[in-house]
């Protein structure tokens, strides 16, 4: 019932409503990112954190610390939150939750596949991989010789399976086989939780609809730079972009046929959205197009925390703390590598 | 007036008198000042340095000057590894805290670098003993599962019966083929029969998993060799740790074997085909499963098997050693333990202390500010003097009072009988917080305010089922529940009174008992009360050292008030003659008989007064009879009221004192005068009424005055007049009362604008802000002055919130006391259904089982609904007739806490 979530929302929601609004105030702002920047040493990064909601995972590291660490310890504290919000949850909002980790599963599965073909140790590969997006069998993923083995072993026991229908070939996997599939279980997996999201609607679906039209919108445009000059056919090509969004269906055929960044570039200007981003590259860059969108994609992030009563929130924070994770490894890896010039390159501020 | 000021000073009604005192400490003695200051505990530093992050300031990162000192992350790292220590010390099942030496002043004082030294070494030899000890114990756990694969796929390999000891195979591989040429065509066949295929080329894998893989495992395996295989399994018989896991196991090698261990399954796997065996392999690897070979020789086997369980009891007596070794170090540590811990939490007090201070203008000295209580003023510059002298330093410590704009912190010095009404008082604070919806939103906040808003939703709700329901059990577990959550919250919230306000508190000691025995009066319960609260007052030094409950926790604090309740409740019941519900003639004998000899018609009809006046309290005689609820509700109600309208005249008594003290002629004229003549001319005619119908015995309808006195003063009162001139008093009180309120209202703003624009007249320009030079020595100084804006339409709004509050509140709060009557209205009622449907009713039958049940029952009853909930439930209605009704009339509580550099505070907080 649209507009009448007020009424039946808090029963099962607002409990998680408000552990979520909770857990977004305690992002790191503007001000904690420019004393971030000026520490000198990754134990001034670990001082500076043991003042924000980062201090108890991290209070009990010995003193030589890695960049790792610290990611690794920012990340187990999103995962805890996480499984907190996950444990509490009821239909349909557990559901809503779970499929914010389909990504990482699809970039795990993808990681251990090409780790296999590259004849990595397993063990290492699994260190790796996302926490969110593990399951159980994602070990054994390292046995399966080409698609079809992949997915009848080990995916069909996943949430994953029903987005294998369209890759199941029984070709060997290479390189270029495996970012296919990834862009087409991204593609199916973006279609299906758009899905969903228009089925629970109300503001959700208002506002879910934005945030992942623009997820889609970006990997169709990150999809044609990077298959420009590759042998990936433009009806190829085409069949990667998911089936909504701002740039569907007119957008895609122009990024379709694009055959350098400009042209990219030209398609994308008509729409408005889009233009602002895009009109802050000089010509022939890419370098900071990734930035760009991120920053986009951070300000929609925040604005869903403008409206009340809808599961956007969940999604939007689980990003902005992935994000914000993405920060505090590159200022890590500056500080780390004694790169402090280059700090700044790549932050999105998230206040 | 010159009598109010004579009146001789309670230390209790207004907080000490605080000064701010500025120190200018030299670098030298800075560190020992400071320390010698928190074993005093009697000063409240200010943090000068707020605007600067963390690693900005001085103590942080070592200084060019301060090269000797430590800084705080030091003491930060320091206390990382006594954590891991003390981790260790608690996995290995020693106990510190026993341990610990009894007296540990006798003990030599070490310094803080040495401590620094010694604390490394420990650590890199715990962390090196462990990664000897984690290595052997892998070894073991692997040979212990190898002997069990050993045994248990032994049992298969027979059962199975295959003896061909002709073949042998070699003991480092991990698959052991009988023929190595299999026939591929009767792969089927040999899936039906397993036994007497070893001719056609099965091999087997065996290993071992953890239980809860197995079924995952199965299907795996099934699904790759695409069910060309046989899958057996048993379970190990023993708990086994995972070798893989690193997870300290070998730490608390006895108890690990409890704690750190999994059930594992031993299973062997039949199959065909070099591919099967890289896929199953790879299998057994993402599973985490363990494989071992096991030769099909029984005899080979047996070997094998002898020399696992040598090998075995050697690591056994290697791991032992090992373990008393370690065992030994850790209790040296741990008899240090507590005492090193206390040592470094103290030394990051006193960093992060110094981190408050500031540098002065040559970098040479210090300069801290901070409150003190005025007494405390000689201690301090003696300790301060002690610390000059000890660190040898030149100059002296300079210790100055300044003057202060900023309002002071609120400190009580409480004892332990005054401290539990104090946390009463103080508790307020957060009741208001929560009202006035100022919790903002974070993490923990937005919890706190769900469940408390929760409490308070269920509070209300049952409220409203409760005049229909005269049990108050279902009011009573909303109450509860907001109270309990309310009380766990209290310590992160609680904002005092005001500076130098009058302190409810000093009142509450004696009101605070006293309604709560109006509400719960029963000497019977009483007595059980008293002996509770006498068994905590005294085994107080007993329980006041150690660690108790929650629950106990809170018992214990409020063990003072609860002996007064007790002692003030059988006092109530005592004058409402009720002990269980049975009356006792204590005083004498009653003044009323019945009317015939059988007494069958008392409850109907009623009885006849034969005697004198029963001396104290409630006639017994009039349990049960017809007038017993009439007269008890008459008495009670009015009781209430009268008590009612007692406190809150005190309540705006209060507020006189306060605005005389604070010398605030404005609140006098325009709030106390028209206040007290409101509540007067209005409720205060109503007790007048109440007392003369008591003392007269008159028959009027005290309603019936009060409603028609508002709708039509002018009429003659006919019989319900009490005395002559009712009617003109009426009208100049109603009149009164009428002019009261305007006058609370409008003079106030419009005075105070008057004021604001009179000494601001002719001035065009603002004030000239201090020096620059000045505001770099000291920023954020408490000492300058805020600039306040006066907005009169805010102004104007908050007195005329204030004032409707007030006259509302005159008669909500009256109604609100009716609580006092309610409630123990509920709790005699109660009693009398357990007394009566319960005991009497058992004692009835002439059957001794029938009798020890209703005992029970009652027993139960009386415990746990009378005694503990109703305590509760009166508990909480006191509290809130002391914070709603008595301290809005004149507490403002927007103070805060003093809280002085401690070390015995920072000793509390730990756990």
């Amino acid at each position: 019932m649209y507009g009448f979530e007020a009424l039946t929302f808090n029963i099962h929601g607002g409990y998680l409503e408000a552990i979520v609004r909770g857990y977004r105030s305690g992002l790191l702002t503007a001000a904690d990112y420019n004393n971030l920047c000026q520490c000198e040493t990754l134990d001034d990064i670990k001082m500076h954190l043991s003042a924000t909601e980062y201090g108890p995972y991290l209070q009990n590291e010995p003193s030589p610390l890695h960049t790792t660490t610290i990611v690794e310890k920012c990340t187990l504290k999103l995962v805890d939150e996480y499984k907190h919000m996950l444990t509490q949850a009821t239909e349909p909002l557990s559901t809503f939750l779970e499929y914010i980790t389909y990504g990482h599963m699809i970039d795990n599965v993808v990681l251990i596949v090409t780790g296999t073909l590259h004849e990595r140790d397993v063990q290492e590969l699994l260190e790796k991989c996302h926490p969110l997006g593990m399951f159980d069998s994602i070990a054994t993923l390292a046995v399966a010789q080409n698609m079809r083995e992949l997915y009848r072993l080990v995916l069909v026991d996943t949430p994953l399976a029903p987005y294998f229908s369209e890759c199941i070939t029984s070709e060997d996997l290479d390189d270029m086989n495996i970012e296919i599939m990834r862009n087409t279980l991204y593609k199916a997996y973006l279609e299906d939780f758009y899905r969903f999201c228009q089925k629970i609607g109300g503001a959700t679906a208002e506002i879910m609809s934005d945030l992942l039209s623009f997820e889609a919108d970006r990997r169709a445009v990150n999809i044609s730079i990077n298959s420009i000059g590759t042998e990936l056919t433009r009806d190829d090509r085409r069949k990667l972009y998911s089936n909504f969004g701002l740039l569907y269906p007119y957008g895609h055929e122009e990024l379709a046929v694009c055959e350098d960044i400009d042209q990219v570039r030209g398609a994308m200007e008509k729409y408005p959205p889009y233009q602002a981003i895009f009109s802050k590259l000089s010509y022939g860059e890419s370098q900071i197009l990734d930035k760009a969108f991120y920053e986009e994609e951070v300000k929609r992030l925040c604005l869903a925390f403008e409206q009340q009563f809808h599961y956007g929130v969940f999604f939007a924070y689980m990003r902005l703390r992935e994000q914000e994770i993405r920060n505090l490894m590159w200022i890590s890896e500056c500080v780390a590598q004694n790169q402090k010039s280059r700090v700044h390159d790549s932050v999105v501020f998230i206040f | 007036m010159e009598y109010i000021d004579n009146l001789p000073s309670m230390d209790l009604m207004r907080s000490e008198k605080m000064t701010l005192v500025q120190l200018i400490i030299p670098v030298e003695s800075a560190h020992r000042a400071v320390s010698y200051l928190g074993h005093l505990g009697l000063l409240q530093f200010r943090d000068l340095n707020d605007d600067k992050s963390p690693f900005q300031r001085t103590f942080v990162n070592q200084i060019q000057l301060l090269e000797n000192f430590p800084q705080v992350k030091r003491c930060a790292e320091m206390s990382r590894k006594l954590r891991f220590i003390k981790d260790h010390i608690h996995k290995a099942g020693l106990m510190p805290g026993l341990k610990q030496s009894p007296n540990p002043a006798s003990q030599p004082d070490i310094e803080l670098e040495e401590l620094e030294v010694q604390l490394a070494e420990h650590e890199h030899g715990l962390i090196e003993m462990n990664a000897n000890s984690e290595k052997l114990q892998q070894t073991y756990n692997e040979l212990l599962e190898f002997n069990m694969v050993l045994q248990k796929a032994g049992d298969f390999l027979l059962s199975s019966g295959s003896h061909a000891a002709d073949q042998e195979t070699e003991l480092d591989e991990n698959i052991h083929t009988i023929d190595d040429y299999a026939d591929t065509a009767s792969l089927l066949e040999q899936e039906m029969q397993p036994g007497p295929s070893n001719q056609s080329g099965v091999r087997f894998i065996s290993g071992i998993i953890c239980k809860s893989k197995v079924l995952r495992f199965e299907r795996m395996l099934f699904r790759t060799t695409r069910g060309n295989m046989l899958f057996n399994q048993a379970p190990a018989d023993d708990q086994i740790i995972d070798p893989a896991s690193n997870e300290m196991v070998s730490f608390s090698f006895f108890m690990g074997n409890i704690l750190n261990s999994v059930e594992k399954i031993v299973f062997v796997v039949f199959f065909s085909g070099e591919q099967a065996r890289t896929k199953i392999l790879k299998i057994c690897e993402a599973f985490g499963a363990n494989c071992y070979p096991v030769p099909e020789d029984t005899t080979k086997r047996r070997q094998i098997t002898r020399e696992v369980l040598s090998r075995l009891s050697e690591l056994e007596t290697t791991l032992e050693a090992g373990l008393r070794h370690r065992d030994k170090a850790l209790t040296s540590i741990g008899f240090h333990l507590a005492r090193w811990m206390n040592m470094v939490r103290r030394e990051k007090a006193v960093y992060d202390t110094l981190n408050m201070l500031n540098f002065d203008v040559t970098k040479k000295c210090l300069v801290g500010e901070g409150w003190c209580p005025i007494f405390a003023k000689t201690k301090i510059q003696e300790a301060l003097q002690r610390a000059t002298f000890d660190s040898n330093s030149q100059v002296g410590v300079i210790f100055h009072v300044m003057d202060s704009i900023e309002s002071p912190p609120t400190y009580f010095r409480t004892n332990p009988f005054t401290n539990a009404y104090q946390e009463i008082v103080d508790a307020y604070g957060f009741h208001k917080n929560v009202a006035v919806g100022r919790v903002c939103c974070n993490k923990r906040n937005a919890k706190i305010f769900l469940h408390f808003a929760f409490g308070v939703i269920v509070g209300w709700l049952t409220r409203l089922v409760k005049f229909e329901v005269s049990g108050n059990v279902v009011v009573l577990m909303g109450y509860l529940f907001g109270f309990c959550l309310c009380e766990m919250y209290l310590k992160i919230y609680s904002s005092v009174g005001r500076y130098q306000e009058a302190n409810p508190a000093v009142y509450t000691i004696v009101t605070f008992p006293f309604l709560f025995a109006v509400m719960f009066g029963d000497w019977g319960h009483g007595i059980c009360l008293l002996l509770g609260a006498l068994f905590l007052v005294a085994r107080e030094k007993k329980f006041g050292s150690q660690k108790l409950g929650s629950f106990m926790e809170m018992l214990f604090g409020g063990r003072y008030v609860l002996l007064m309740m007790s002692i003030f409740s059988i006092y109530c019941g005592l004058i409402y003659n009720e002990f269980f519900s049975v009356p006792f003639h204590i005083f004498g004998s009653s003044a009323y008989k019945c009317r015939d000899a059988t007494c069958s018609d008392a409850r109907i009809v009623g009885l006849v007064k034969s005697g004198e006046t029963y001396p104290f309290g409630v006639d017994p005689s009039w349990r049960g009879s017809r007038s017993e609820l009439p007269f008890l509700n008459s008495l009670k109600m009015k009781m209430s009221i009268l008590l009612g309208i007692t406190q809150m005249n005190l309540g705006i008594v209060l507020s006189y004192f306060n605005a005389r003290y604070f010398s605030n002629s404005l609140d006098i004229k325009y709030q106390f005068v028209p206040q007290i003549i409101f509540l007067n001319s209005l409720f205060g005619y109503l007790s007048l009424l109440i007392i003369m119908k008591w003392c007269t015995g008159s028959q009027a309808d005290l309603y019936h005055v009060m409603i028609y006195m508002f709708l039509s003063p002018f009429e003659d009162l006919g019989e319900n007049q009490l005395f002559r001139g009712q009617g003109v008093l009426q009208v100049i009180l109603l009149l009164l009362a009428v002019i009261a309120v305007p006058w609370m209202l409008f003079p106030k703003p419009f005075i105070l604008k008057k004021l604001h624009t009179e000494r601001f007249q002719g001035r065009t320009y603002g004030i000239l802000g201090t020096s620059d030079m000045y505001n770099d020595e000291e920023p954020r100084s408490a000492r300058q002055p805020h600039h306040e804006e006066f907005n009169f339409s805010e102004v104007f709004v908050h007195q005329m919130i204030h004032s409707i509050e007030f006259v509302l509140g005159a008669v909500s709060n009256t109604a609100s006391y009716l609580r006092l009557w309610a409630l123990s209205l509920a709790h005699s009622e109660l009693s009398t259904v357990f007394y009566e449907k319960v005991l009497l009713l058992a004692w009835g039958y002439d059957n001794l089982i029938i009798r020890l049940i209703g005992l029970a029952v009652f027993a139960f009853a009386t415990a746990f609904i009378l005694l503990m909930m109703e305590t509760l439930s009166a508990f909480l209605h006191a509290l809130r007739l002391h914070w709603v009704e008595f301290q809005n009339k004149f507490y403002s509580g927007d103070g805060y806490k003093f809280r002085p550099f401690s070390f015995a505070a920072l000793n509390d907080d730990e756990d």
